[in-house]
């Protein structure tokens, strides 16, 4: 669908109205604290203008871009994927009827979708992300159904990325920096409306190129104000997303890191990781694919009342694989082994793609700043597949 | 907690009748939800090792094959994944659901400490199945110890309920001492009545006794079936589960004849949460009956 418009910055503002209008959430890109996570956007006043950020392993930083740049910043601390995927919510509450057969009833729990959710500002990694939660959660023999309840109905603005950070390798994995059109598991529309934002120094010239991806898409485009593009304009947008990816210089060889760490089982390279490694949870909690759960069954005092809760977890707690007599991984090199051969390789066998989508969040927030693509570079030079020379530089 | 103190809040989800039909039959639409059981019998098999017999309180009967396990929910304390040990046939027969169970944590305690009539959730049957089946024809051998006899006896019955169909049938059982036997009477009546020939070792003996001593694993070598044609459904201790396909392979057994049950840590049962991933594998999902082809490179690894 080749209908591509100019949207002005103030019309970035209608957009939001327009979505709040027709009765979406809408949900992108804001500052807390000193971080840009994902919250309800209100008003384009609640986007993180003229920020920008810095990330280098075990690194995050804001800064002022000098500039009026809604969207002019790489992957923020969190993805949207606490938008649909919960850290914690209750699956189950039951109650204990003080009948004499120690009787008790459970009521389902389902999440409140009166308000359906528009992720707007959401860029081609998190939105990859987005597409594989779909298939992890929703499109197997069992389904996550509060996953599936809160992503139906969902109206999508993508935003073309123009500003990688140094931990970035979406071009690498093919995830970006501009998203797919289409979802390659579905063929659906991978977007509804996306923005490529033009922010040159002179703020007259500020604009977004909005191209319509969907016939919701088309309806919402076609309720703000927006004017025809040229030619000229489509090729300034895909100009900022062929600049982006030159940007990054960090790559994953997509051909061999499945194969790679298949075989790598027993290397050596495991031991010395974990000599770094803490451990500390961080990359599973930040990485935007990572699906892994607990229950807990939180109860009252009385006893009487209990609820069943769906926690995030992480394989690399040492009791996430724990049974009687102990734990299976132990170590934390098997736990290290464990987390980035799913990523990059049984992902592959389980679901048919990757696990990764190049976000570079796992490297920006290991404490210790260990890095997925380094690590995987390392595991294919011990096995005699050459390194490109993108993750030489890198190294 | 207000929401604990209210779980009718207006608009926070339908009530579902726990256990109702539509709550379980394929495909369940919410398979995280437990429906409820009474406990109608603990029995206590071993100082350790209890069974318990479970009554569906919706009457609708919780159908499965043999291999397949269940989420056994004590209220209030947690949920653990149990295989079943009962009769697939016993389920259309009014037979109660039958699981045997170690007392080794705070959810096994509370469950074989519960009086009978207490009411307990049971989420499934989820998970492969032993298929002892495409054994008809061939030798069958069963090579188990301790509990892992449990998660076997349905393919056992499945077999003597067509006893002619198949060969030798062979029960290879160990236990860590004479006390720890398990279904010690039921493994005599098969060797009776059914021309099962069981063999029996423990690890550790009291001095005196009279039985064989020693490692389940070493009664293969030397066992009597026909390793062209035979099958063999092991179930134990990983370890045990290792060595016992090593010993029969070696003496010829095809590695896509062995099937066994992995043990791994659940908290969904339906490929969700993540716990029980063997590489690409979901135990939950993708087992935990799985062929020794698919398992040995998986099992050679340690800490995978």
């Amino acid at each position: 669908m080749d209908d591509i418009r100019i949207l002005s910055t103030s019309g970035l503002g209608a957009l939001i109205d327009e979505l709040r209008q027709r009765g979406y959430q809408v949900m992108g890109p804001t500052v807390r604290g000193d971080a840009i996570v994902t919250g309800e956007i209100r008003a384009a006043s609640d986007l993180p203008q003229g920020v920008g950020d810095q990330q280098d392993p075990a690194r995050y930083r804001l800064r002022e871009r000098g500039d009026g740049a809604y969207f002019g910043f790489a992957a923020p601390a969190q993805s949207s994927k606490p938008v649909f995927f919960p850290a914690e919510e209750v699956i189950w509450r039951g109650r204990r009827d003080n009948g004499e057969d120690d009787h008790f009833t459970v009521e389902r729990d389902t999440p409140d979708t009166s308000r359906k959710i528009a992720l707007l500002g959401t860029r081609s990694c998190d939105l990859r992300a987005v597409q594989i939660h779909d298939t992890v959660l929703a499109s197997r023999q069992y389904i996550d159904a509060h996953y599936a309840a809160r992503r139906d109905g969902t109206f999508v603005v993508a935003v073309a990325c123009s500003d990688p950070a140094a931990t970035c390798f979406c071009a690498s994995m093919g995830t970006g920096p501009r998203p797919s059109d289409t979802n390659p598991q579905t063929g659906e529309p991978s977007y509804d409306l996306l923005l490529t934002e033009i922010a040159p120094s002179d703020p007259d010239l500020h604009h977004f190129v909005l191209e319509v991806g969907s016939a919701a898409g088309l309806e919402v485009a076609d309720a703000i104000d927006t004017t025809p593009a040229t030619l000229d304009d489509a090729h300034e947008a895909l100009a900022v997303t062929s600049h982006a990816a030159t940007q990054q210089s960090r790559a994953i060889d997509t051909d061999t890191v499945a194969d790679t760490l298949r075989a790598s089982a027993e290397s050596s390279r495991w031991e010395e990781i974990a000599t770094r490694c803490l451990a500390c949870t961080n990359c599973t909690l930040v990485c935007p694919t990572c699906f892994c759960t607990t229950v807990s069954d939180v109860s009252d005092l009385t006893g009487e009342n209990a609820e069943r809760h769906r926690v995030w977890d992480s394989c690399f707690s040492e009791q996430f694989s724990y049974i009687h007599g102990g734990p299976m991984r132990e170590s934390a090199k098997s736990r290290y082994r464990q987390w980035i051969t799913h990523k990059l390789s049984s992902w592959e066998d389980q679901f048919g793609m990757l696990g990764c989508v190049g976000c570079g969040r796992c490297i920006t927030w290991c404490p210790a700043g260990i890095d997925i693509v380094e690590e995987a570079a390392a595991l294919g030079r011990a096995r005699g597949v050459a390194p490109t020379p993108a993750t030489a530089e890198a190294g | 907690m207000d929401d604990i103190r209210n779980p009718a809040i207006p608009g926070h989800g339908a009530t579902v009748a726990a256990g109702s039909v539509a709550d379980t039959l394929a495909p369940p639409p919410a398979p995280m939800v437990p429906r409820r059981f009474a406990i109608t019998r603990v029995r206590q098999d071993t100082r350790d090792t209890f069974t318990l017999l479970l009554e569906p309180l919706d009457g609708e009967p919780l159908r499965f094959a043999a291999g397949q396990f269940t989420m056994l929910h004590a209220f209030g304390v947690g949920e653990v994944p149990i295989s079943i040990a009962g009769d697939p046939r016993g389920t259309d027969a009014g037979e109660p659901l039958e699981h045997t169970i170690r007392n080794v944590g705070a959810v096994t305690r509370a469950l074989v400490n519960a009086a009978p009539g207490t009411e307990i959730g049971v989420r499934g049957p989820f998970g492969t199945t032993w298929d002892a089946a495409d054994a008809r024809g061939g030798d069958v051998v069963f090579v188990t110890g301790g509990i892992g006899l449990a998660p076997l006896r349905p393919a056992i019955l499945d077999v003597l309920a067509e006893r002619d169909a198949y060969g030798k049938v062979l029960l290879l059982y160990g236990s860590r001492t004479p006390d720890d036997i398990l279904y010690g009477d039921e493994m005599r009546r098969w060797a009776d009545l059914n021309d099962v020939n069981v063999q029996m070792t423990v690890d550790n003996a009291p001095y005196g006794y009279k039985g064989r001593v020693g490692f389940v694993t070493e009664l293969i070598g030397r066992a009597g079936f026909d390793p062209r044609s035979a099958w063999a459904f092991v179930c134990g201790p990983e370890a045990m589960m290792r060595a016992s396909a090593q010993a029969l392979t070696a003496r010829g057994v095809a590695a896509n004849h062995i099937r066994m049950s992995m043990e791994r840590s659940m908290k969904c049962g339906i490929g969700l949460c993540g716990h029980c991933q063997l590489r690409e594998l979901f135990i939950c999902v993708d087992g935990p009956v799985l062929s020794y082809d698919r398992l040995e490179p998986l099992m050679s690894v340690r800490e995978l």
